[in-house]
């Protein structure tokens, strides 16, 4: 059966097809339609997990008890998930486990473009790159197989454009019958990681990695593509794609494990072409690998180390290089770098609008792109911010964010500004599934040291960013299912806070008085502001329009940042098909000369 | 070596996603290898989208190279001109002709390109550029999101594949009860690319 998968349902397909029978994740992009995919298989149990490092511990315990398993999650949440990521390097499986993890070369959507191949070299566990959907399908099988054969984990290393391209895929599989019996043979030396024991299993770690080397010599997914012997190109990945249309006539040398390295491999092609050089995205991992095997080679001389790769960019890699003499594309139109930039915005109805609007306005940040610095209106407020599609509000007209590092660090940092002596309000602003995911213990930090900070906790029921995610706070499984429903207010009243408010997030008074008196506060305060993500209300109320008979052209609605509100021959403009209507308001309630009305004229 | 290599874009939240699944769908049906790729930005509405959707008998890279582009589907006329650099000479430009102005349009800080700019742009690479009434057709047949089914019906006009299959993909990927007004919206735009090009 042939079908369009992209790289992410292709991989979960290969699961899928390879029996696994756990599926552990929390959302991030590029990764969060693996588990999606899986989700919508009934006979495989999936979770949306509360972060990366519980998605790993749960993963390690499913494939302990024999079962086929496999873990998502983006680049960075490898780094959560570190720790667990490291003990199951040296305790080996029981069932086999397979960690996908998704690269984000060019930054699209995350807060750095780390290489996690590193990782594996760290860890000494294995590593397979698929370099299209069909390859993403088939190698998951053969993961879940090295991870038996070899007890080891094995991370599949994916990125953006493999994992959201869709390409042709062969489900030339299906899935097999439930085999052996679950159970956890209770092997204290394997998986009681005491020093005397850990030390014991580390020289079977050196030695796995020995005959994983072994296996990457013959196995199919290394292969040699021969061409013409001026140029060898050893390549991985999506890079496999590019360089294959940049040098057609070159031989290739294409490696679906990139760790470790097949030597005797790389050694008989480097003798067998003139010149050889890596195509890779991001760090020279393959490249430094290679040169420490003493072979002449060169790769990140001509290719960026930073952003993604494309035929574009290794194709002027090229010619940098004296590989090709063309230049790869005819010259640019410069009129186009003069055309509006259209920077990403919260959305018409977003309920994280009202909150900021009402931040920015009390710390003097409101103001129009480019407008310039104002040294008059000094910022009396410090916001720091964490991930979520709230960090948009960082641009231009509320400006109010002023730091995003991980996924919780706000509280963390508002904490250390105040502890460092900063005397203005600080405030930290953090979305209910990234609050759950790490805001939790540095909240329980700030109750115990006495912090007086602000933490405000953007509630909108959904992992939104990543495409509307279930979360423990939600009550519903990863499935679909009823789940039991943790209370965010319960959780922060649980940990010790006593100055709680639970507001609505489309109420401008409301959220008023609450920031003032949250920040009056001379301890420790929480405000969770309430209301659903725009994105997911299916009823849209009647939308609101401008009287221009009684608009004055302040342009306070336009400082809301809504992508409804627009200014078409000088006139300030609701687009009504964009509109959520009655559920917002927020342009009629902070509207001065009560100019905007729903639809109907009808005023309050 | 490519049969065709097509660009869709447009501003997120217009549909354009869907309407480059349903090309890629529709080429696979009709037996050609199919490589699909958009490139988004982080938020779920409102930014600039792009499709870059490539078909032919053996496809490599899901990206389309700059100046290699044969057909622009933009659905939004700022976001025509911002891709121009990637128009192969002579490419055909189907635009929507409609605006959806950035914030900064709307707060006066940075200026909308004019009708005679957005052509002079795209006149650099190709004399095939024609703009169509997609809003103005669909918000008179009664739905305004079928924007991304009208431009599938202007795209139609150059692609090598039978109507029967185009209806048969849009058949298979939207509700039943949305299926009727598709497909009038899909006959509009057949319609109207059919009139303004002769």
């Amino acid at each position: 059966m042939k079908r369009l998968l992209s790289g992410n349902e292709a991989l979960a397909w290969g699961a899928y097809h390879a029996g696994a029978r756990v599926a552990t994740a929390y959302p991030g992009t590029p990764s969060t339609e693996i588990l999606e995919t899986i989700a919508r298989f009934d006979d495989i149990y999936a979770e949306w997990s509360t972060n990366e490092k519980v998605a790993m511990e749960v993963a390690l315990g499913a494939c302990y008890a024999g079962v086929r398993t496999i873990v998502s999650m983006k680049h960075v949440g490898l780094n959560v998930a570190a720790d667990p990521f490291m003990a199951a390097s040296i305790t080996g499986v029981n069932g086999g486990l397979v960690l996908i993890c998704a690269d984000d070369p060019g930054t699209h959507s995350s807060q750095s473009e780390q290489d996690n191949r590193h990782y594996a070299r760290l860890a000494k566990v294995p590593v397979l790159e698929p370099s299209d959907s069909q390859e993403a399908y088939d190698m998951m099988a053969i993961a879940f197989d090295i991870s038996e054969q070899f007890d080891t984990l094995v991370m599949v290393r994916t990125t953006t454009r493999i994992s959201h391209s869709k390409s042709v895929v062969d489900l030339s599989r299906s899935r097999p019958a439930p085999t052996g019996e679950v159970g956890f043979p209770r092997n204290v030396s394997k998986y009681v990681m005491l020093p005397v024991n850990a030390r014991f299993r580390h020289p079977l770690v050196e030695e796995r990695m020995v005959k994983l080397a072994g296996f990457a010599e013959t196995s199919p997914l290394n292969r040699v593509e021969s061409g013409e012997r001026n140029l060898g190109v050893i390549t991985s990945g999506v890079a496999y794609q590019y360089a294959r249309e940049v040098f057609p006539d070159a031989s290739f040398l294409k490696l679906g494990i990139t760790h470790p390295l097949p030597r005797e491999l790389i050694r008989r092609f480097a003798g067998q072409v003139d010149r050889l050089v890596v195509i890779e995205e991001l760090d020279p991992f393959l490249e430094e690998g290679i040169r420490a095997m003493g072979v002449e080679v060169t790769g990140k001389d001509f290719i960026p180390l930073v952003g993604e790769l494309s035929t574009d960019v290794v194709g002027k890699g090229a010619v940098s290089a004296g590989i090709l003499t063309e230049p790869p594309v005819p010259p640019g139109i410069t009129a186009v770098a003069d055309l509006p930039k259209r920077p990403p915005l919260l959305c018409p109805g977003c309920p994280h609008t009202g909150m900021f609007f009402v931040l920015a306005s009390m710390g003097q940040r409101l103001k129009p792109p480019d407008s310039g610095d104002n040294p008059a209106k000094k910022s009396n407020l410090i916001i720091t911010g964490d991930i979520g599609c709230y960090t948009l509000a960082t641009y231009p007209p509320l400006n109010a964010m002023d730091t995003t590092a991980c996924m919780g660090a706000s509280i963390g940092q508002a904490l250390g500004m105040e502890k460092a002596g900063i005397d203005t309000n600080i405030v930290a602003v953090i979305g209910d599934s990234t609050f759950l995911h790490s805001g939790i213990t540095p909240l329980v930090d700030a109750v115990y040291n006495e912090g007086k900070i602000t933490v405000v906790i953007l509630d909108n029921g959904t992992t939104a960013m990543t495409g509307h995610q279930e979360h423990p706070g939600t009550g519903v499984s990863a499935q679909g299912n009823k789940a039991t429903k943790v209370e965010l207010e319960n959780v922060v009243r649980g940990v010790g806070v006593s100055d709680v408010r639970v507001v609505d997030a489309f109420n401008m008074k409301e959220l008023r008085a609450a920031a003032r008196s949250a920040l009056a506060s001379p301890e420790l305060a929480v405000i969770i502001v309430r209301g659903a993500c725009a994105v997911g209300v299916p009823q849209r109320g009647e939308p609101r329009v401008v009287d221009a008979g009684k608009c004055n052209r302040c342009d306070v609605c336009l400082l809301i940042g809504c992508p409804a509100i627009q200014t078409v021959d000088d006139k300030v403009y609701i687009d009504t098909t964009l509109c959520v209507g009655d559920i917002c308001t927020i342009c009629q309630q902070v509207c001065p000369q009560k100019a905007i009305t729903p639809v109907t004229g009808e005023t309050e | 070596m490519n049969v065709l290599d097509l660009f869709v874009t447009g501003v997120g939240g217009q549909g354009n996603i869907l309407a480059s699944d349903i090309i890629s769908e529709t080429a696979l049906a009709a037996g050609y290898d199919v490589k699909k790729t958009d490139t988004l930005g982080m938020a779920q509405r409102n930014g600039s989208v792009i499709s870059h959707v490539r078909i032919a008998h053996r496809v490599y890279s899901p990206l389309i190279k700059q100046g290699e582009v044969d057909i622009l589907l933009a659905f939004e006329k700022l976001e025509a001109a911002r891709w121009c650099n990637y128009l192969r000479p002579g490419a055909v430009a189907i635009i929507n002709n409609h605006i959806l102005p950035p914030l900064a349009v709307n707060l006066g800080v940075e200026k909308y390109p004019g009708d005679k700019e957005v052509h002079g742009i795209l006149s650099q690479r190709t004399d095939q550029v024609y703009f169509v009434e997609g809003t103005t057709s669909v918000t008179a047949l009664g739905n305004a999101r079928t924007l991304n089914i009208f431009m599938l019906g202007c795209f139609s006009h150059f692609a090598p594949f039978e109507v029967d299959a185009w209806k048969e993909s849009l058949s298979q990927r939207l509700p039943s009860r949305l299926l009727q007004i598709n497909l009038d919206a899909f006959e509009l735009g057949r319609k109207e690319i059919h009139d303004v090009h002769v």
